[in-house]
């Protein structure tokens, strides 16, 4: 801590007394000297420095934070435009309820997400849920095998299986499912009612927020073999086919039923980022003679771009999660061979069988495989000029 | 129910006369009109069918379901039997109760943290700002597995608890960002203010914070509300026993793995159909959802639109 801090933590206590808007010592100091930026206006402490006077000089009484509540909250010199924070204490002394009020969401993320994180590592145990009365006493008990879980995961075909259905559902899922919000958005968005335009939102976001329980209630009640299809379709004579135990249309399935829940709210994205492109753009290139295919493709397509390009990352990051639930719900209708992703492998060959460490090891190659993707698509994307994701906050 | 309107900005020639088509578009070909009507028209039905479809099969009789072979879509009289045989206090019944002990509760809990958490957030420069909020966003890259995660939460002794359905999924990183975002949009002088009249962090938050964000509260609530109410998976998990069963592992039972809804209680001479008895079921299902969405809907653009885009 520099002699500078030291005082200022020396002063804190001592300046508290100040009621606010106190005459600071140096309130004779030309007020062009405040800077705004740095001192909230009403707080009644502008924060000064001298002319002439040496850089590292030490302000004489220098006031300080203090008074009832937040006081300004950094302290600056006008002439490196540099900040100093206030000492520690005084920001603990002044954000301890802000800390107060993230603990308990940060304890909870700690016990429930942190935790079973560093717990991966019974993958490379040979865990034994009996080996003592708790998980954490069976963890301590349970020996170290090192990598022969994933030994044996790399050299069982039923999770290349795996592995080979998630991602051929994500490259259809890409090809067929990600381009229709786009579309129906552009589609909503040109919808000149506005209630007409709300009335079809309300209707198709609907979906999104059923369980996928009740999605595949309502897809095995349309087109299972006791459904609504194959009803009318006996009703015409003809031979009704059954979708929902089709091994072989089941990629087609899986997607239509993504569809069918998500795709009114994957619109809702795109919707705000055509809200946000000029409208003089569809003018001007109106103007000059650009039909409505022209305008598509030029101005409103661009416009889309980023948003498109940040949603293509997070799928790719996310190449390896489809819809878990869902496939929960349909392996038993038509089978493993179609119907095993990663995460009902994990499921299939750890909760059920006991084996914690084998799944976990599965788990965890999903986790860390995926952390390698959404890292590389970022980069891909920052490459490409874009945004990508990690402009937040 | 008009999304979309505070952010479309009125285009200069809108509303000419009785048309709000701008002067310099062409008018729409009739293939075209044509084309988009049919699509949305077939968007909206493939929502609204289903729902109409196991609406009034749920409320036909006996006779009018042989009739039709199964699925009933025109509705010819209103019989609640159905309803009165899963309301009469068997499975149905009680996980209705659990559903929504769950639901009530679980929001409650992590509307709390989440506000709390959000606003502790909300203030760049704070004691540990960044690598608070680091901590809460890497939650995103990095997640635990499906087998950690079921070893620590038996382990923590809440196997057949319906506490394990609220406490790890009690927190959603992605809400509390966009709580986030709404409460650092709030001017920073009126909070300023109240700090000058003396008010303390938990005080501003209570009386000037909450009451400016209802939009966002609203959405995010029904956001939290739907998930637990969806619980599915984590009570495959979590909890055995069925007098402990979600609605959504009951319908799943009933519906999916084709056991028969019998209602060892008060039932009658004559048992209703079970076609329609599965379908009230999923018609109970449905209703919160659809009943509750809609007056939520209206806050989605002001409640997460602000907090997706400047999230």
């Amino acid at each position: 801590m520099s002699t500078r801090e030291t005082a200022r933590a020396g002063g804190t206590g001592e300046d508290r007394s100040h009621p606010p808007g106190a005459v600071s010592p140096q309130a004779g100091e030309p007020d062009a000297l405040v800077d705004p930026t740095v001192a909230p206006a009403g707080s009644g402490e502008g924060l000064r420095s001298v002319p002439g006077q040496p850089r590292n000089g030490r302000l004489p009484a220098e006031p300080v934070p203090g008074g009832p509540g937040r006081g300004p909250v950094r302290h600056g010199r006008v002439r490196r435009r540099r900040r100093h924070r206030p000492p520690l204490r005084a920001r603990l002394r002044r954000d301890w309820p802000l800390l107060v009020m993230v603990a308990p969401a940060g304890l909870l993320l700690l016990v429930f997400h942190y935790l079973p994180t560093l717990g991966n590592v019974v993958a490379f145990q040979d865990y034994n849920p009996y080996a003592g009365d708790t998980p954490l006493q069976a963890f301590l008990n349970s020996p170290w095998i090192g990598t022969t879980h994933f030994e044996t995961l790399f050299g069982d075909p039923a999770f290349w299986d795996a592995l080979r259905n998630t991602l051929a559902i994500t490259a259809f899922q890409l090809v067929f499912y990600f381009p229709l919000p786009i579309m129906l958005a552009i589609m909503l968005h040109n919808i000149l009612s506005p209630r007409l335009r709300g009335f079809v939102q309300t209707v198709v976001y609907l979906p999104h927020f059923f369980s996928w329980v009740l999605v595949v209630t309502f897809f095995v009640q349309m087109f299972g073999g006791a459904g609504l299809l194959a009803q009318e379709m006996r009703d015409v004579g003809l031979e009704p086919w059954n979708i929902m135990s089709n091994p072989d249309t089941f990629i087609v399935l899986v997607t239509a039923e993504t569809v069918w829940k998500d795709v009114g709210w994957g619109t809702i994205v795109f919707l705000a980022a055509l809200s946000t492109i000029d409208p003089h753009l569809y003018e001007a290139s109106a103007v000059d003679g650009a039909g409505r295919w022209k305008r598509l493709w030029h101005v409103t397509l661009p416009g889309l771009r980023p948003v498109i390009v940040l949603l293509l990352i997070l799928r790719l990051g996310d190449a390896l999660s489809v819809g878990f639930e869902q496939f929960m719900l349909q392996r038993d209708a038509v089978g493993r061979q179609a119907a095993e992703v990663l995460d009902t492998f994990v499921y299939f060959n750890s909760i059920t069988t006991g084996n914690y460490g084998y799944g976990a090891a599965a788990g965890l190659f999903k986790a860390v495989v995926g952390l390698v993707l959404i890292l590389a698509a970022n980069r891909f994307a920052h490459a490409l000029g874009e945004r990508g994701v990690y402009s937040r906050s | 129910m008009t999304m979309t309107d505070p952010l479309r900005t009125a285009p200069p020639h809108r509303r000419r006369g009785r048309s709000r088509r701008p002067a310099w578009e062409e008018k729409p070909s009739a293939v075209g009109q044509v084309f988009r009507g049919g699509v949305l028209t077939g968007v909206v039905l493939a929502v609204l069918v289903p729902l109409w479809v196991v609406l009034v099969t749920s409320l036909a009789s006996r006779e009018t379901i042989n009739e039709a072979g199964g699925l009933v879509m025109v509705p010819r009289e209103i019989d609640f039997s159905a309803y009165r045989a899963i309301f009469s206090g068997g499975l149905v019944t009680q996980a209705l109760w659990i559903s929504t002990l769950v639901t009530l509760a679980g929001t409650a809990v992590s509307l709390v943290l989440t506000v709390l958490a959000a606003y502790g957030l909300s203030r760049p420069g704070s004691v540990g700002h960044r690598g608070l909020l680091f901590y809460f966003l890497l939650t995103f890259l990095i997640y635990p597995g499906m087998v950690p995660s079921y070893l620590v939460v038996t382990g923590l002794g809440l196997k057949d608890q319906i506490w394990a359905l609220v406490l790890p999924t009690a927190i959603s990183v992605f809400n509390l960002v966009v709580v986030r975002a709404f409460f650092q949009n709030i001017p920073a002088e009126l909070l300023d203010s109240a700090r000058i009249d003396g008010a303390g962090e938990f005080r501003i938050l209570a009386r000037i914070v909450l009451p400016l964000s209802r939009a966002v509260i609203a959405v995010v609530g029904l956001f939290y509300a739907v998930g637990y109410w969806n619980v599915w998976f984590n009570a495959l998990l979590y909890i055995d026993d069925n007098s402990k069963f979600p609605i959504q592992r009951v319908l799943q039972s009933f519906i999916l793995a084709g056991q028969s809804p019998n209602n060892a209680g008060t039932l009658g001479v004559s048992m209703p159909p079970t076609l329609a008895i599965k379908m009230a079921v999923v018609v109970v299902t449905v209703s919160p959802i659809v009943l509750v969405y809609p007056f939520v809907q209206r806050h989605f653009v002001k409640g997460v639109i602000i907090g997706a885009v400047k999230g």
